[in-house]
């Protein structure tokens, strides 16, 4: 019943608004989550506003039980090869993003922009943009900088960024705070999406924050509300990324034993933490980092584990499989874990998952179980990101490999520079979760025991 | 006295295998004089003033009843250790319920430190105490029947567990087909009852069985199939892979399985498996679900040890170091179903059952 009064409620919006032209950006963005959780059909006849009103209302009153569950399902992703809802996408959009010229063909679904002028771009509209709350805006500009890496430093930035937009907020007169506060939320989430696009484990962070908000009762009065749902958040980080990691490190630690030579890709501050948490036990053992360019992450793990005295070994991942018949065991870190087990990481981790399965050596992935997700990925290239293609064609300190200076007026050649790959279930040995060691084939049961139980604690 | 302490002449002897070889082992005369010392088959029930278990509190030792339940060789000792933990509810004089649940977790530390290199005991122990207090039985106001339904769930999960053989056998007899030939490695009781049950309902199948060195098991176990009147051939642990042609399927029993679905079973079972899968045959595991570990061993060397002395007939020079773990882990990969008093599952379900009984 909520759902139908919430979709009647953001229809609403849309007629009275949306006619004053796009001043709005609150409207705008809320239109912009309807468009994203709702119905994709409804909107495909989107010309004049009424026809979408009548084609909403008439599907919300056949199908509630369907609205319910398909407000439960995660939006779906925007596909960018579709002109007509980039074109839309692009009207409604706070930070203006030129798209790059040299587009991979085979990835036109995601967003591929122009990296260059994105930040100065964004920094210039400081003042502007009153719709966006200033942590929001600075969470968006620091994920756009790429000072946040990692999906547990973004999520609690992000979750902190909403603590503060929450505390701020307060419900406009003949308002409901429930619906005013969701379009609000939707609006600051499209924003950090368009700076950088969500990573699917954040996407279970903000649902909670939805969840949590519907849930509220009426009769709270704001500051209740507020106060509240701040608790939520906090307990949420709490419970979810700081409490679970240490439960991890325990469990992974006895893992560990004298004499073994551990293999780490990239940086993983659990797998980071797990090193530490053993070396600080007193276990004997040597670590093996691999690295990869364009990013480099590992070097500052490497820098602070020689800092507290671990033996090291670094290298790049062409040398992995040269290297691997030394490793004993292998600690990845993910982004997130799918329903038919398979790991979304880093990219290169399904390369060094792979060599060390050719070399029974066994692969230990530790991720928190909020990164557990219902979906199913077959391979890399449904749902990634791309980054800066630049940043391929340069060598930070060689000036002299300057070959792809002009790449951009090449017509043929075209940059790729995926962030994330998808590592097969047949490759895990175990996942390491703040629930205990569980095989890859039970990440579903993960998700249905205890997704019912994240969404209502 | 070996039945009181192990722990304390040699922490790595596993006194689960020696109990093992104690029922089921064929001693020959060279043994016989360690044997019995070492092995009481029929011991009187041991005085408990020296036991350093004992409950001070009621006078009650928990490993004296353990002893007690564990000297039948038809009772496994995971279930001997779950009817002790239920005599400790019987016989506590606890008054409230947060007494009593403290001297169960106490008597069940007290039976896993007995022996640690057993996982079915410790299996058993952990899955006893989460079946027993998991009831909104506890939230009764008085305590002598909510003491009362303690009991009750006790006694039923030592009956389940003690009926667990027999509902295995019953659902593996539709994979024994007229005319197969099963390999069997070591003398597990649920296995024998499965092939006595196939034997009585008239199924004309043959046994190969493996020697089952050093404990040679699998002698008892042979004598007792041609008992049954089913044709035995006896293998030595090498001619494995030359029958394995003739072989329909493996089946094994298990000492325990742990989360990732492999077993942990008698040394040998992970190269019949090994070589079962390269020749594409499936490996069966008969096993009860009482024994469902929380360990996850990533390679051989991630179980606790388990030793066993080896004995070669001829005095080894000391110089020569010699393998004497006594059991093996072998990959869920190479098993193909587990044959379980909660059904007949695939390897992947083990930790789905783990999940939901830990909750």
């Amino acid at each position: 019943m909520s759902s139908i009064l919430f979709l009647q409620s953001v229809v609403g919006l849309i007629v009275v608004l949306y006619p004053a032209n796009g001043n709005s950006a609150v409207a705008e963005s809320g239109k912009a989550a309807l468009a994203k959780s709702k119905n994709q059909s409804s909107l495909k006849k989107d010309g004049p506003p009424v026809t979408s009103e009548v084609t909403i209302d008439k599907k919300s009153g056949n199908r509630p039980p369907e609205k319910e569950r398909k407000k439960d399902a995660p939006p779906q992703r925007m596909q960018f090869d579709d002109q007509n809802r980039v074109g839309k996408a692009k009207r409604r959009a706070l930070v203006n993003q030129t798209e790059a010229k040299n587009r991979v063909e085979l990835f036109r679904h995601l967003p591929q922009y122009d990296h260059g002028s994105q930040l100065p771009n964004l920094e210039s509209k400081l003042f502007q943009l009153d719709s966006v709350h200033p942590a929001v805006f600075k969470v968006g500009l620091r994920y756009m900088a790429g000072d946040i890496s990692g999906v547990n430093a973004r999520c609690t930035e992000m979750l902190r960024a909403l603590q503060e937009a929450i505390i701020d907020y307060s419900t406009p007169p003949e308002k409901v705070l429930i619906r005013e506060l969701t379009a609000k939320i939707s609006s600051y989430i499209s924003f950090i999406n368009e700076c950088r696009p969500l990573s699917i484990s954040m996407g279970n962070a903000i649902r909670f924050v939805k969840r949590r908000i519907a849930k509220l009762p009426l009769s709270h009065t704001d500051v209740e509300a507020k106060t509240a749902l701040c608790s939520d958040i906090d307990r949420f980080i709490n419970e979810k990324i700081i409490i679970a990691d240490k439960v991890i490190v325990g469990h992974a630690s006895t893992k560990v034993r004298d004499g073994d030579v551990l293999l780490t890709y990239g940086l993983s501050c659990v797998v980071e933490m797990i090193l530490l948490s053993a070396h600080d036990v007193g276990k004997k053992f040597r670590v093996v980092v691999v690295d990869s360019r364009p990013k480099l992450e590992s070097q500052a793990l490497l820098n602070r584990l020689i800092a507290k005295g671990l033996s090291c070994t670094y290298t790049h991942i062409n040398a992995v499989s040269y290297i691997m018949h030394e490793v004993t065991k292998v600690f990845l870190g993910a982004s997130a874990v799918l329903s038919n087990g398979t790991v979304l990481s880093r990219v290169g981790t399904a390369c060094i998952a792979m060599v060390a399965h050719a070399f029974s050596v066994p692969v230990l992935i530790c991720c928190e179980a909020f990164k557990f997700h219902e979906r199913v990925l077959l391979d890399s290239i449904c749902c990634n990101e791309i980054g800066d293609p630049g940043a391929l064609a340069t060598v930070p300190g060689r000036m002299d490999i300057n070959y792809l200076e002009n790449w951009t007026n090449e017509e043929n050649l075209q940059l790729l520079n995926l962030m994330y790959d998808v590592t097969p279930s047949d490759y895990v040995s175990v996942i390491v979760t703040d629930h205990g060691m569980i095989p890859p084939t039970s990440v579903p049961v993960i998700v249905r025991e205890y997704g019912q139980e994240h969404y209502l604690i | 006295m070996e039945t009181e302490a192990p722990s304390m002449e040699n922490p790595k002897i596993s006194a689960y295998y020696q109990t093992r070889l104690a029922h089921f082992g064929v001693v020959s005369t060279e043994w016989l004089a360690q044997a019995q010392s070492a092995t009481n088959p029929n011991p009187p029930l041991p005085s408990s003033s020296t036991n350093s278990h004992t409950d001070k509190d009621t006078n009650f030792s928990v490993i004296d009843e353990f002893n007690r339940w564990r000297n039948h060789p038809d009772l496994a000792e995971a279930v001997a250790a779950i009817r002790a933990l239920a005599a400790v509810i019987s016989a506590s004089k606890a008054s409230t319920m947060m007494q009593l649940e403290i001297e169960l977790k106490n008597a069940s530390d007290t039976l896993k430190a007995w022996d640690t290199t057993s996982i079915s005991l410790t299996a058993a122990s952990d899955l006893f105490m989460r079946y027993v207090t998991r009831t909104s039985a506890l939230e009764f106001e008085d305590f002598n029947s909510a003491k009362a339904r303690l009991i009750e769930r006790a006694d039923k999960f030592g009956e389940i567990s003690y009926k667990a053989r027999k509902i295995i056998g019953m659902l593996s007899q539709d994979f024994i087909f007229d005319g197969c030939t099963i390999l069997v490695h070591g003398f597990s009781r649920v296995v024998f009852e499965v092939l006595k049950l196939a034997a009585h309902n008239k199924k004309r199948f043959r046994v190969f069985c493996t020697e089952g060195r050093p404990d040679r098991t699998g002698l008892r176990l042979s004598n007792d199939l041609a008992k049954l009147d089913v044709p035995v051939k006896l293998v030595i642990d090498s001619a494995v892979a030359y029958t394995m042609d003739e072989v329909d399927m493996v089946l094994v029993g298990a000492d325990g399985v742990v989360e990732s679905g492999g077993i942990i079973n008698m040394m040998g079972t992970y190269q019949i498996a090994l070589v079962a899968k390269s020749m594409n045959k499936p490996v069966y595991v008969a096993a009860e679900s009482y024994k469902f570990a929380r360990h996850y061993p990533l390679d051989q060397k991630d179980l606790a040890p388990a030793l066993r002395p080896v004995d070669f007939g001829v005095p080894i020079p000391s110089k020569v170091e010699v393998e004497c773990s006594a059991r093996d882990y072998t990959p869920p990969q190479y098993l193909t179903l587990l044959f379980t008093d909660l059904g007949v599952l695939t390897p992947s379900v083990v930790s789905d059952e783990l999940i939901q009984l830990y909750l």
